[in-house]
C-alpha cells in the first residue's frame, strides 16, 4: 500500500501529510520519482525533510531543515482553505461506498460503542485538498455500506453530492487498499474497483466491501513494487517496520 | 529602556493564584511545548470541575481527567499520537469513571478558528468547512451565516475565551515577553484569547536577549500575568533546541493508562509523590534526560541593523 500510495504522487506536488503509512508513502515518493514533493504537516512544518520517520505529526525532525514553519491558523486558513494543497491523505476507521469517512464513533454519537479520536484536520482536508487519497486495507468492517458518522465528506451521501454542496476540492479520487485501488464512478461517485495488484483475485477483492462492489470495465493490473522501492521501505525509511508488514508493502 | 516589573513566580503560586475550580482552561502546544508541569501542579492542588480545551487532549488531559480535575472536554482529536487511544478519557466517556465527562467536539480548523475569534475579541469566526459532515449535527455550536457580499453560506464557530491559558515556551524575560521557535501550534491565539495567562519557560533571559531578536517574540508581556521557569516542564512532549519528544513514554502510557489501578499508581509516584518538576525529573532519571537532550544546531542569525 505504501508503494502504491507513493506512486499516486507526482513530482512537485504540494501534499498535506498525515502520520503513519501516508507519511511513509510521501517519503518514499521523495526518495524515488518525486524529489520535489512539498510536504506540509498540519502541525505547521512546510517543506519538511524529516531525516527520521516521525512518530507524531509534530515531530521536531519535521522542523529541522524545513522551508518554513507556519502557525496552525495559517496552515488551515491560508494553505488549506486558501486552495494551496494539491493532495491530502486520509485513513481509516470506516469508509462507505461514496468515500465518506468516519473517524469519530462506532455506534451512535450519544452512546458510542467505540469512541474514536475524531476529525483532527480530516474534515477540512476532505473538503479543501484538490484531491484526496485514502489509504486503508480492504475489509467489510472498514468498508461498510454506510458509515456510523460522517466525519469527512466523500463524493455523495445524505447531504448531497460535492457539486450540490459546492465543495472546493475533488474529494477522495483514489482509495489505495491492500488488494488494489478503488475510485469513484463518474456517474454517481460510488467507489468501484479500478485496479488490482498482480496475483489478487478480482472476486476475492470484490467480496471485501460491505456493499456489492462494482468493477470498472477496464480493470487494470498494477505493476508490482520494484526491488528498489522495497529496499528503501525496509532498509531506509521504516527500518523498525513500524508501518510495513510483508502484506502491506 | 527601563525594565518592566517582574512577574516571575513559582508554579505552585501561579496555579494557586490564577487557576480556580470551575475555570475553563487551555494548555496548548501541538505535540511541541505541552506544559505537563502545570497540569501536574493542577492535579496536586486538586482543582475540580475544569472545562479543559485543547485540539489534542494528548496524555496531559488524559492524566488530568484520570485525576478527576475535569467535567468537560472541548477538543478536535482525542488519541495518543502514533500509539492509539486515550484510555482515561475513554473510561470517562464510555463508563463515567472517575466522573462523567461532557464532550464538545470540533475539527482542528474549527477549534483554531474559535481561538482566533477569542484572540481578536470577535463573537465568532468564519470558515469554509463542515458541509457534508455530521459534525454540525453533533455540535449545535457549529452554525452558519450567509455572506453579506456574495450570499455564500459559511460555517461559523463561537469565540473561545478561556479563563486561563497556560503556554510553555523556550524562553521569556521576567515580564513575560515570550519567544518560541519550532512548531508554533496555537500558542499565540490561545494566549491572546484568555482572561489570564501563565507562561512557563525553559529559561528566563534578560530583556536584552529578547530585544536582540524581536522577531522571535510570539507572546508579548502585555498579555502575560505570571512567568514560571520550569526546565523540562514539557516532558514527555518536547522543546525544540532543549529536548526531544519522549516517544517511548507515549508508548509506555498505553500500558500505564489501560488499567485504572496502574494509572492511579503512576499518578501517586510521578505527580502526588513529588513536589514539583525537579522531583519528577529526578524520578525519571539522568539516563532518560541524556537520551532526550537536544544536540546543538544553531541558526546563523540575521542583521537587525539599519
Amino acid at each position: 500500500m505504501a508503494v502504491r500510495a507513493a506512486r499516486e504522487l507526482r513530482d512537485g506536488e504540494v501534499v498535506f501529510v498525515g502520520i503513519g503509512l501516508p507519511n511513509l508513502a510521501c517519503n518514499l515518493a521523495r526518495a524515488t520519482h518525486a524529489p520535489n514533493l512539498v510536504l506540509i504537516y498540519e502541525s505547521g512544518a512546510v517543506g519538511a525533510v524529516p531525516d527520521r520517520l516521525p512518530v507524531s505529526i509534530g515531530d521536531p525532525a519535521l522542523v529541522t531543515g524545513s522551508l518554513g514553519v507556519a502557525t496552525m491558523a495559517d496552515v488551515f486558513q491560508f494553505y488549506l482553505q486558501g486552495g494551496r494543497i494539491e493532495v491530502g491523505f486520509l485513513g481509516r476507521a470506516q469508509i462507505d461506498r461514496y468515500g465518506n469517512i468516519n473517524s469519530t464513533v462506532i455506534g451512535s454519537y450519544e452512546h458510542p460503542k467505540v469512541r474514536l479520536p475524531g476529525s483532527g484536520g480530516a474534515c477540512e482536508i476532505a473538503i479543501h485538498a484538490k484531491r484526496v487519497i485514502i489509504v486503508a486495507p480492504l475489509s467489510p468492517r472498514t468498508f461498510p455500506e454506510n458509515v456510523d458518522f460522517i466525519t469527512s465528506p466523500g463524493q455523495n451521501g445524505k447531504y448531497g453530492s460535492r457539486e450540490q454542496l459546492h465543495l472546493p476540492g475533488a474529494g477522495p479520487v483514489r482509495v489505495v487498499t491492500d488488494m488494489g485501488i478503488l475510485a469513484p464512478a463518474r456517474s454517481d461517485g460510488e467507489l468501484e474497483l479500478v485496479a488490482i495488484y498482480p496475483g489478487v483475485d478480482e472476486k476475492e477483492a470484490r467480496s471485501r466491501a460491505g456493499w456489492p462492489l462494482r468493477c470498472a470495465p477496464n480493470l487494470e493490473v498494477l505493476p508490482p513494487p520494484t526491488s528498489e522501492e522495497l529496499r528503501l521501505l525496509r532498509d531506509v525509511l521504516d527500518t523498525d517496520h513500524l508501518y510495513i508488514g510483508k502484506r502491506e508493502a | 529602556m527601563t525594565s518592566a516589573a517582574s512577574k516571575v513566580t513559582t508554579m505552585r503560586e501561579a496555579i494557586a493564584d490564577l487557576v480556580h475550580d470551575g475555570d475553563s482552561l487551555v494548555i496548548e502546544g501541538f505535540t511541541h511545548l505541552i506544559c505537563f508541569a502545570a497540569a501536574h501542579e493542577i492535579i496536586r492542588q486538586r482543582r475540580r470541575d475544569l472545562t479543559l480545551c485543547r485540539l489534542t487532549p494528548d496524555l496531559i488531559y488524559d492524566q488530568m481527567i484520570a485525576a478527576g480535575c475535569a467535567s468537560k472536554l472541548v477538543f478536535s482529536w482525542a488519541g495518543n499520537p502514533g500509539v492509539g487511544s486515550l484510555h482515561a478519557l475513554r473510561r470517562a466517556v464510555e463508563k463515567g469513571q472517575p466522573a462523567p465527562l461532557a464532550l464538545e467536539e470540533y475539527s482542528h480548523f474549527g477549534l483554531v478558528a474559535r481561538l482566533s475569534a477569542g484572540a481578536a475579541r470577535l463573537p465568532f469566526w468564519l470558515l469554509r468547512d463542515y458541509d457534508g459532515s455530521d459534525l454540525p449535527a453533533a455540535n449545535p455550536l457549529i452554525r452558519s451565516v450567509d455572506c453579506p457580499y456574495t450570499g455564500t453560506k459559511l460555517a461559523t464557530v463561537p469565540a473561545l475565551n478561556p479563563d486561563v491559558t497556560i503556554v510553555h515556551a523556550q524562553r521569556a524575560d521576567a515580564s513575560g515577553n515570550t519567544q518560541i521557535w519550532g512548531l508554533y501550534g496555537v500558542q499565540k491565539e490561545a494566549a491572546f484569547a484568555a482572561k489570564r495567562v501563565i507562561v512557563v519557560v525553559e529559561e528566563i533571559v534578560g530583556e536584552g536577549v529578547i530585544r536582540g531578536d524581536p522577531n522571535r517574540t510570539v507572546i508579548p508581556s502585555i498579555v502575560v500575568d505570571a512567568v514560571v521557569c520550569e526546565p523540562w516542564g514539557a516532558h514527555p512532549s518536547y522543546a525544540q533546541g532543549y529536548y526531544d519528544r519522549d516517544n517511548r513514554f507515549y508508548v509506555e502510557w498505553e500500558d500505564i493508562s489501560r488499567d485504572e489501578a496502574s494509572l492511579e499508581r503512576w499518578l501517586k509516584d510521578f505527580v502526588y509523590g513529588v513536589d514539583g518538576r525537579a522531583g519528577y525529573m529526578q524520578l525519571l532519571g539522568a539516563q532518560r534526560q541524556d537520551r532526550l537532550r537536544a544536540k546543538p544546531l544553531i541558526s546563523s542569525g540575521v542583521n537587525y541593523g539599519f
